[in-house]
């Protein structure tokens, strides 16, 4: 990638990191699990142009790469943002490769699991949604919901609005709207068969891979409070940071985090260049791994103060429980990539470790 | 953020591809003759492979021509490094020669010094090991007792070094020694590096034999040991900082993740390509570590060869390495059963039980766990 790229994506990660950490305090994190819908905060991301950012301009996207879109997600993550905005992309990469005009506004993003379906069909004028997918990320009554279809064997995207679905609520671990929604001849309010090699498969895969780059979002600014604390922490007279017990396993998490932020990045390069091979699969496994060794460190360094609803340490640590097993769990992916690895055999799995 | 966790993403550029088709293609005339296999590469030492290594042109890679090197990337010789272990190959008599000393003859070394030592280390000749552990200096290098005081024309060594691998088949150890008395002021004072023919008469060399049986590490005894004053390496003085620059080379290279690598494709191999979920699961998770730390310590790579200094990126990608070669041996057992044997025919259970028996060591060598951890929580502004 240029250096121009590269200097377009740090500038939109600071101006992203900027407006969460202005807009997106705790209070307005707590506000949106009760159903309070962060209207400042999304409309100035939408404002600023970061809502559709990798999506091409000629279809009503801001043109840039995904590298961008995924640096957005990153800051989101790390403040724990109660926004829809991977849902979104998402959203708006299917429609886009559609032929579809991209709507203003937060998308929910239906993709059915390989045990459901749901088929798009006409009827008279319409064309009609009929299925059910349980645990939509942010299927909201009065939002605007993508559903990938299928149309005798071919696969579509519909947008449809969310009041013309029967929606059963639920929740994520972390208090995020994934509700359960049935369609019963849905009328939708566009729709066309995905294209430009956009597949259920790749859709299932760019979601991993955002949630990857979301989780390691979050891991380094809970690396970041763990540290804080411990340094805040007065105990026996001195802050706990400086006990070599908290040391060292603040040491793991930040190791955690290394490889969580490297994994995650690699896999965002090499689909920038064009191939990431195994490299979302192994992002996803390793990021969500990641997730559930540093959320339990995290705990411990903060005792009891973190394992209350006052301090904001689970909003980081709910949504990596959620994350890690979204998209994919963490062990669909490792057995993925295991399978992968089994296929090359033991003469061939360094070939398939090192891509080459 | 944190300076000390950044791992930027790396292409290795084409010039790499083509010298790894290049040292696949040696490695695969080597299994050929049984140099393949060996679980723990670096402390397998066989003097006909480095030769022929040498000879083909992949040690010294990164050195100048003048000095029988190749003027090769830094990251080409990251490739033939991590093929090399990968396979397996036993790689041990030059290892220590090629990863640090000849570079530390490069940056520190005097003209006269490299015409003599540089050539015969990048053909494959000349082995190196390190003196710097002593019998009360482990962890605590700046205890190191050595000491070296001065005489006509040269230096006279006295004192006791521990754990040197390798030291029965190398010619040269670097060994750190005080020249001046320990200042309880300034205790990385004092400190000098020498170049020392373990050949010369004073030095008695006893094998230290390991937990499984085998001859790796040695204690070197020197009394009254004559180093002439051309084999001082660098300033009188500044030997801390020496080493210090060094152990920069030792702490994230491939060795740090790969010491198991072939258990793992033993147990890939023994699963077959029709695995359980569980199996499946196990290998993928063992999969996404080591392409992580693969990325992670080629990262590093990249940043060394820009002259950068990430110390505690490379303390991560060990203390991660590491830990990760001691889940192998673990992990496979939850998968196959066997009873691990070094005498087995059956490879599985004969790799299990090298990696049982080598894995203790992982953590402990060239920077302990505890000494690791305390460098990357001092990168987080806890120290």
């Amino acid at each position: 990638m240029s250096d121009e790229m590269n200097e377009m994506r740090q500038m939109i990660a600071d101006t992203a990191d900027r407006i969460f950490r202005d807009l997106c305090e705790p209070d307005v994190v707590n506000a949106a699990e009760k159903g309070t819908w962060p209207a400042d905060l999304w409309n100035t991301i939408e404002e600023s142009g970061m809502t559709h950012i990798a999506i091409a301009e000629e279809n009503g996207g801001g043109g840039g790469t995904i590298g961008m879109a995924m640096a957005v997600l990153r800051a989101a993550g790390a403040y724990s943002a109660p926004l829809p905005l991977a849902e979104t992309m998402l959203g708006g990469v299917a429609l886009a490769s559609a032929g579809q005009a991209i709507p203003a506004g937060p998308l929910g993003f239906a993709l059915p699991a390989e045990d459901e379906s749901v088929s798009l069909s006409q009827s008279g004028d319409n064309y009609v949604l009929n299925g059910a997918v349980a645990a939509v990320a942010w299927a909201i009554p009065g939002g605007q919901l993508v559903v990938v279809a299928d149309m005798g064997g071919q696969p579509v995207a519909a947008l449809v609005d969310a009041d013309k679905a029967d929606i059963e609520a639920s929740t994520n671990l972390a208090g995020e709207p994934r509700n359960n929604v049935t369609f019963s001849d849905a009328v939708v309010s566009a729709c066309g068969p995905l294209g430009n090699d956009v597949t259920p498969e790749s859709l299932f895969k760019l979601g991993a891979l955002a949630r990857s780059i979301q989780m390691a979002g979050a891991l380094e600014n809970m690396l970041e409070m763990t540290v804080q604390y411990t340094l805040d922490r007065v105990q026996f007279g001195r802050p706990i940071a400086k006990f070599q017990a908290v040391q060292h396993s603040l040491a793991v998490i930040a190791g955690e985090v290394a490889a969580a932020k490297t994994a995650a990045d690699m896999a965002v390069h090499m689909l920038e260049a064009g191939d990431p091979g195994l490299l979302i699969e192994s992002a996803k496994a390793r990021t969500s791994e990641a997730a559930g060794v540093a959320a339990e460190l995290a705990h411990q360094a903060h005792g009891a103060i973190g394992f209350t609803h006052e301090h904001n340490l689970h909003h980081r640590t709910r949504r990596l429980w959620s994350w890690r097993e979204e998209y994919g769990t963490e062990f669909y992916w490792q057995r993925a990539l295991g399978r992968a690895a089994t296929q090359s055999g033991g003469e061939g799995l360094w070939r398939m470790i090192s891509g080459t | 953020m944190f300076q000390g966790l950044n791992f930027p993403p790396l292409d290795l550029p084409p010039e790499c591809e083509e010298i790894r088709q290049e040292i696949r293609a040696f490695l695969a005339e080597e299994k050929a003759r049984g140099n393949a296999g060996n679980i723990e590469a670096m402390a397998r030492y066989t003097p006909e492979y480095s030769q022929r290594l040498g000879q083909a042109g992949f040690i010294g890679l990164t050195w100048p021509k003048q000095y029988g090197g190749h003027e090769r990337t830094a990251l080409e010789r990251y490739v033939v490094t991590e093929e090399m272990l990968s396979a397996g190959a036993p790689t041990g008599c030059h290892w220590i020669a090629d990863r640090q000393s000849g570079p530390l003859l490069l940056k520190y070394g005097t003209e006269e010094q490299r015409q003599k030592i540089l050539p015969g280390i990048a053909a494959g000749e000349l082995y190196f090991c390190i003196g710097m552990s002593e019998p009360n200096s482990g962890s605590d290098l700046a205890g190191a007792q050595t000491r070296a005081t001065k005489t006509d024309g040269g230096w006279l060594l006295n004192g006791t070094k521990l754990w040197t691998s390798g030291a029965h088949v190398c010619h040269y150890m670097v060994a750190l020694v005080r020249t001046s008395p320990l200042d309880p002021e300034n205790r990385h004072a004092g400190f000098s590096q020498m170049l020392i023919d373990l050949s010369s008469d004073g030095i008695e060399i006893n094998p230290v034999i390991n937990l499984s049986g085998e001859h790796h590490f040695n204690e070197e005894v020197f009394t009254d040991c004559f180093v002439p004053d051309d084999c001082v390496i660098g300033e009188i003085g500044d030997g801390w900082n020496q080493v210090m620059s060094e152990l920069g080379y030792e702490r994230s290279g491939p060795e740090r993740f790969l010491s198991t690598f072939q258990l793992f494709a033993e147990l890939v191999e023994a699963v077959g390509d029709n695995p359980t979920d569980h199996e499946a699961q196990v290998i993928g998770r063992l999969s996404s570590q080591l392409i992580t730390l693969r990325q992670m310590s080629l990262s590093v790579a990249g940043m060394l060869g820009e002259a950068k200094v990430p110390v505690a990126e490379s303390a991560i990608v060990k203390d991660l390495g590491t830990n990760y070669c001691k889940l192998v041996p673990e992990f496979s057992r939850t998968i196959i059963d066997t009873m691990p044997s070094q005498k087995s025919a059956d490879l599985y259970a004969a790799k299990m039980a090298s990696a049982i028996l080598t894995v203790p060591s992982l953590t402990i060598q060239g920077g302990t766990r505890e000494i690791l951890r305390g460098m990357i929580a001092r990168s987080l502004g806890m120290r």
